[in-house]
């Protein structure tokens, strides 16, 4: 996709094409809480649910030459970023056909193709290799965008308000996407920031800012284009703020003592996929058959996944310190 | 240091000069070589390393950046997986703990966990050790602590041949290389080929060869064990110094064959004795050269306390080359 | 049918406790409903269906905790006579590890070695070049008892000279042991034996007041016996006269308890199984004797066997505690050695040695008649505490009478 104006072009084809994105992510994640449950995924795993708008909406603005940084809950970006199904699968199942060639799992989803950087554990952890990503296309001269995804969480590590300082005073074509999902695993944000109100601290670092109803993956859209736009245009960061909702629990294992189920019902009624589906239906866009055949469609391509995860391969003990080092230093690097 | 008669085709000078001439060296030579780091720039260098350097090359490729070690050590990761070279440095090996997650959570994982897709060719330099009476926040040395992590290598240079050579290997491999600059070697002053380039990055060297007895060591305390080494042949005892030069990977092959030679071996560390770098190389030898060894082995590392402030106390907490003396002798069963 | 399972919810969950069914049989579930409540270690977490169909029935109770995997409950999912399983949640197979790489050149198993057997000197492989390899152990020991290293073999790594190569040189504990995990007491230490056995021996001639009988027995019986039977056998099964003497004062020992048991505590406990101590020598000045246990109601080939591995293991090192602490009588015999009568000094805390001579050919009056007859000198050291002569000279007449009747013992 090429980068357009700001204005998303609601054609009938588009909403269906981000319907599809949604509901592909939200299934998928369904089937990995599911073959989880059976252990045939391990470790940890951290589902996307209600939070589908954001990658959904940002990621298809951003070109293939851009670059996308994100966290351990990004089976979502990667597959919206176009990362087949099959090969994020087998990264989830250890398998060597795998992303990551297996040795990643779920949290640890890279891809050079779609310049996807990863997954990554640790809170904050990506914002500083964004920064040098960004500072790259800087040196050079470029016009790439380095979209960078964290979640509320992130804002408290020192690693935050670093990268964004390096990124004004520098002047980096970074686009800081934060997930405000209310929780930082099981801390409320209200618990863990002075200042809640995530949009106002770019303030403080002379970043653009925008705050956006994470929800509403129209909307998303919008703003991501205005975004994208403005880092492509200006050479200088961006710092969209979406306000969204977790509907999972932060992880599998996690029996969610610090919210209530109240809370979850009230945000699920406006969770995104309903929400779009309802509007869409409303204002007579989709016909009756669409969402049916775009979850046949979609279930076809999970089940396609699954099967390749299952059949994939281990990869052999023997080479387990493979690639601890380059291979063409030729030193055994031990 | 007397003064000599120049000879032809050397040159005499620092290690710091030396230092800055391979930063130089490598940004005149490959345009994806930057340096970044606190006060490089303007200040000149912590060390007056980069002194001059900015009004030579301009603030893109000599980069001031703010008090973030963790911010500026990831930005250097991501240049690096973007194709850059950058050489970032970190004040100290003190200040380098903010960056620590950086180094072992990214840089050092990065392309074993993405199934060797991304790699991060990257330099980090860092001062080290103590004897200038900073007291304890400011004294460490740390080079074991990093040599003990797989996916990146370590170096300290000790003469003016690897402060001006390593710099350009490890900005041509392909994985993070960290090198360490002892504090007290900025200013040793010696000769050095005027056409001096760059050298190995996996090797140790035998600085001194001797059949009694080696004496492992690497960075600052090289000078003196070398030290320690002129008061023992005094006394009849010929020590053979290795100076390790990369400390991750460690050359085995040349420890090996030192200690086969002379049967005994003393190691000496700047880290602090107890899981030191010591013990890895004492180990080693232990596991690969047992039936040589005809004395147990001995190291000589810093005293398990903060490196503390006044002069007597500093002395007496970090290797010095009389305890280097005893070491050996009592190796030899003398006293 | 298809199976709702107990799920695993995270790395370190092991099991789950069912606290409550949000359903009952019955009501129909789909896909993503949260069905049951299970209690783990993190709190309580609601588990949701992944399929879509008609509680059947439920196959655990509410309360149970169950490891993650047991089926809950079963599920008539839609549309299917024959309903699809969960998938089996069966592991994936451990990767077949490939052929590991060597490192060449280190060997890492030592090679293996001969225990030699009885033969007293194990004539070296290689004796040690100069530069060999010896372990500073070995050095040590070469140096402390004056052994010459180039006349060691190595049995350690790359056939480097440990420590119990030396001592194996010295004639001392036998081979060293190919298989090190084998369980065996403490290598024998032959400083620390003698002091033992001072120890005992002076304890014993202190405390124990020694009275000694000494008897004259004809064994010609035994030895034609002996040939004809052992006529039929290979000669690592053959019978020695050692055994029929053990034998016999085995049985002896049951019928005059007073022999056989232990003084402790100023009196006497007899035992009621016979153990026989086997004193044995050992290259190098030790001495030990370990018990057969129940030696009275072995058979004679059941004897030999074990007596032959109670020595072979003896000098090697390797006896049990038990059967050091365990003989309720000693026999010790010097016959090989040539000495015609031994009196042995009583092991405490038992109450009697039977010493056994050499056999010799002797003037014999049989029958009247002067003939050679073969004969040993049978000797008893009783303790006084607990038998006077009369009993020691009857239990001696009974090992004598017995030994006239070897195919009876």
């Amino acid at each position: 996709m090429t980068a357009r104006a700001d204005k998303p072009h609601l054609s009938r084809e588009h909403m269906l094409d981000i319907l599809k994105k949604m509901i592909r992510i939200r299934r998928f994640e369904d089937k990995c809480a599911e073959l989880y449950t059976q252990e045939k995924i391990r470790g940890f795993l951290h589902l996307y649910d209600g939070e589908e708008a954001v990658a959904a909406g940002v990621i298809p603005v951003l070109d293939q030459r851009d670059h996308i940084v994100a966290t351990y809950r990004e089976h979502g970006h990667a597959l919206v970023r176009g990362v087949p199904m099959t090969k994020v699968m087998a990264e989830m199942y250890g398998k060597q056909e795998g992303c990551s060639h297996g040795r990643g799992g779920s949290m640890h989803l890279f891809d050079r193709d779609y310049n996807f950087h990863g997954g990554n554990a640790i809170v904050g952890g990506g914002l500083p290799m964004a920064v040098g990503l960004a500072l790259a296309d800087h040196m050079r001269g470029g016009d790439h965008v380095i979209a960078c995804f964290f979640g509320e969480g992130a804002v408290a590590e020192g690693e935050f308000h670093e990268s964004m300082n390096l990124a004004a005073l520098w002047g980096l074509p970074v686009l800081f996407v934060c997930e405000n999902n209310l929780y930082a695993m099981g801390t409320a944000l209200a618990l863990s920031e002075s200042e809640t109100d995530i949009e106002h601290k770019a303030a403080c670092y002379k970043i653009d800012a925008e705050a956006v109803d994470g929800m509403d993956v129209v909307a998303v859209e919008a703003a991501a284009r205005r975004a994208v736009h403005a880092v492509r245009g200006s050479r200088k960061p961006y710092f969209l703020e979406c306000r969204t909702y977790r509907l999972r629990a932060h992880s599998m294992f996690d029996a969610q003592l610090y919210r209530e189920k109240s809370e979850i019902e009230a945000w699920r009624h406006r969770e995104p996929i309903v929400r779009f589906q309802t509007w869409l239906q409303a204002n007579h866009i989709i016909h009756p058959d669409d969402v049916p055949r775009i979850e046949a469609d979609v279930d076809a391509e999970i089940a396609d996944a699954v099967a390749f995860a299952e059949a994939g391969t281990w990869e052999p003990v023997g080479e387990l310190t493979r690639f601890t080092y380059a291979e063409s230093a030729g030193l055994a690097g031990q | 240091m007397q003064q000599e008669t120049v000879r032809a085709g050397t040159i005499e000078t620092t290690y710091r000069e030396a230092v800055k001439q391979a930063i130089r060296d490598a940004i005149k030579r490959d345009e994806r070589v930057f340096l970044m780091g606190e006060d490089v720039g303007r200040y000149g260098g912590c060390y007056a390393v980069s002194k001059g350097l900015l009004a030579e090359f301009g603030p893109e490729r000599i980069r001031d950046t703010p008090l973030s070690e963790s911010g500026f050590t990831g930005a250097g990761i991501g240049a690096a997986m973007a194709g850059m070279r950058p050489i970032v440095e970190v004040m100290t090996v003190n200040f380098s703990l903010l960056a620590l997650d950086q180094i072992m959570n990214t840089a050092a994982t990065v392309r074993h966990m993405s199934g060797n897709q991304f790699g991060v060719p990257l330099v980090i330099r860092m001062a080290t050790g103590a004897g200038k009476q900073l007291a304890a926040q400011h004294s460490h040395s740390l080079e074991g602590w990093y040599a003990h992590i797989p996916g990146i290598k370590v170096l300290a240079p000790a003469t003016l041949e690897d402060a001006r050579g390593m710099l350009w290997t490890a900005l041509q491999d392909p994985d993070p290389v960290l090198i360490f600059e002892n504090v007290m070697l900025y200013n040793m002053s010696g000769k050095l080929a005027a056409d001096a380039g760059a050298v190995d990055i996996d090797k140790a060297a035998v600085r001194r060869p001797g059949s009694d007895i080696s004496l492992v060591t690497y960075g600052g305390s090289l000078w003196k064990t070398l030290e320690a080494a002129t008061a023992l042949a005094v006394e009849g005892i010929e020590a053979e110094v290795v100076d390790l030069r990369s400390l991750r990977p460690l050359d085995d092959a040349t420890i090996m064959a030192s200690v086969a030679k002379t049967r005994r071996a003393v190691i000496v560390d700047e880290g602090w004795r107890s899981g030191s770098l010591a013990a890895e190389v004492g180990m080693r030898i232990v596991e690969q050269a047992f039936w040589s060894l005809d004395a147990p082995l001995g190291r000589v590392c810093s005293e398990e306390v903060p490196i503390p402030y006044p002069a007597h106390l500093e002395n007496a907490a970090i290797p010095q080359a009389d305890k280097v003396v005893a070491a050996a002798k009592a190796a030899l069963g003398r006293k | 049918m298809a199976e709702f399972r107990m799920p695993s919810l995270g790395a370190d969950m092991e099991a789950g406790t069912l606290v409550q069914w949000l359903v009952k049989p019955g009501d129909r579930v789909k896909h993503g409903d949260i069905i049951a409540v299970v209690e783990t270690q993190k709190g309580a977490i609601e588990i949701e269906s992944f399929q879509t169909g008609q509680i059947e029935k439920f196959l655990v109770d509410v309360g149970t905790k169950v490891p993650v995997g047991t089926p809950l409950a079963e599920i008539r999912t839609e549309g299917e006579t024959k309903p699809a399983a969960a998938p089996a949640a069966a592991l994936p197979k451990a990767p077949a590890a490939p052929k590991p790489k060597v490192p060449p050149a280190s060997a890492a198993a030592p090679s293996p070695v001969q225990a030699p057997v009885r033969a007293p000197a194990t004539p070296p492989a290689a004796p040690a070049a100069p530069g060999a390899r010896v372990s500073p152990a070995a050095r040590r020991l070469a140096e402390q008892r004056g052994i010459d290293l180039s006349t060691v073999s190595g049995t350690g790594p790359q056939g480097a000279i440990t420590y119990a190569d030396v001592e194996a040189r010295l004639g001392v504990a036998g081979a060293p042991a190919a298989a090190p995990e084998r369980k065996r007491a403490p290598a024998l230490n032959l400083d620390a034996m003698r002091t033992a056995i001072a120890a005992a021996m002076a304890r014993s001639k202190r405390e124990i007041p020694h009275y000694y009988l000494e008897h004259q027995v004809d064994v010609t019986a035994c030895e034609q016996w002996l040939a004809q039977k052992n006529a039929a056998l290979p000669p690592d099964a053959r019978l020695l006269i050692g055994v029929l003497a053990l034998k016999a004062v085995a049985l002896a020992a049951r019928r005059y308890p007073a022999f056989n048991g232990f003084y402790r505590d100023n009196k006497f406990e007899p035992s009621q199984a016979v153990h026989t101590g086997v004193a044995i020598a050992i290259r190098g000045g030790g001495l030990t004797a370990p018990a057969l246990h129940d030696a009275d109601k072995l058979t004679l080939d059941d004897l030999m066997g074990r007596m032959r591995d109670l020595i072979q293991r003896t000098r090697a090192g390797r006896i049990r505690s038990s059967e050091i602490a365990d003989p309720t009588i000693t026999v010790s015999s010097l016959g090989e050695r040539g000495v015609e009568a031994l009196y042995g000094i009583i092991y405490p805390p038992q109450v009697a040695i039977i010493g056994f001579g050499k056999v010799v050919v002797r003037p014999w009056i049989v029958d009247g008649a002067i003939g050679p007859r073969s004969v040993v000198t049978i000797t008893l050291s009783a303790d006084h505490r607990v038998s006077d002569g009369h009993a020691g000279a009857l239990f001696l007449a009974e090992i004598g009478r017995l030994l006239q009747e070897p195919d009876k013992l």
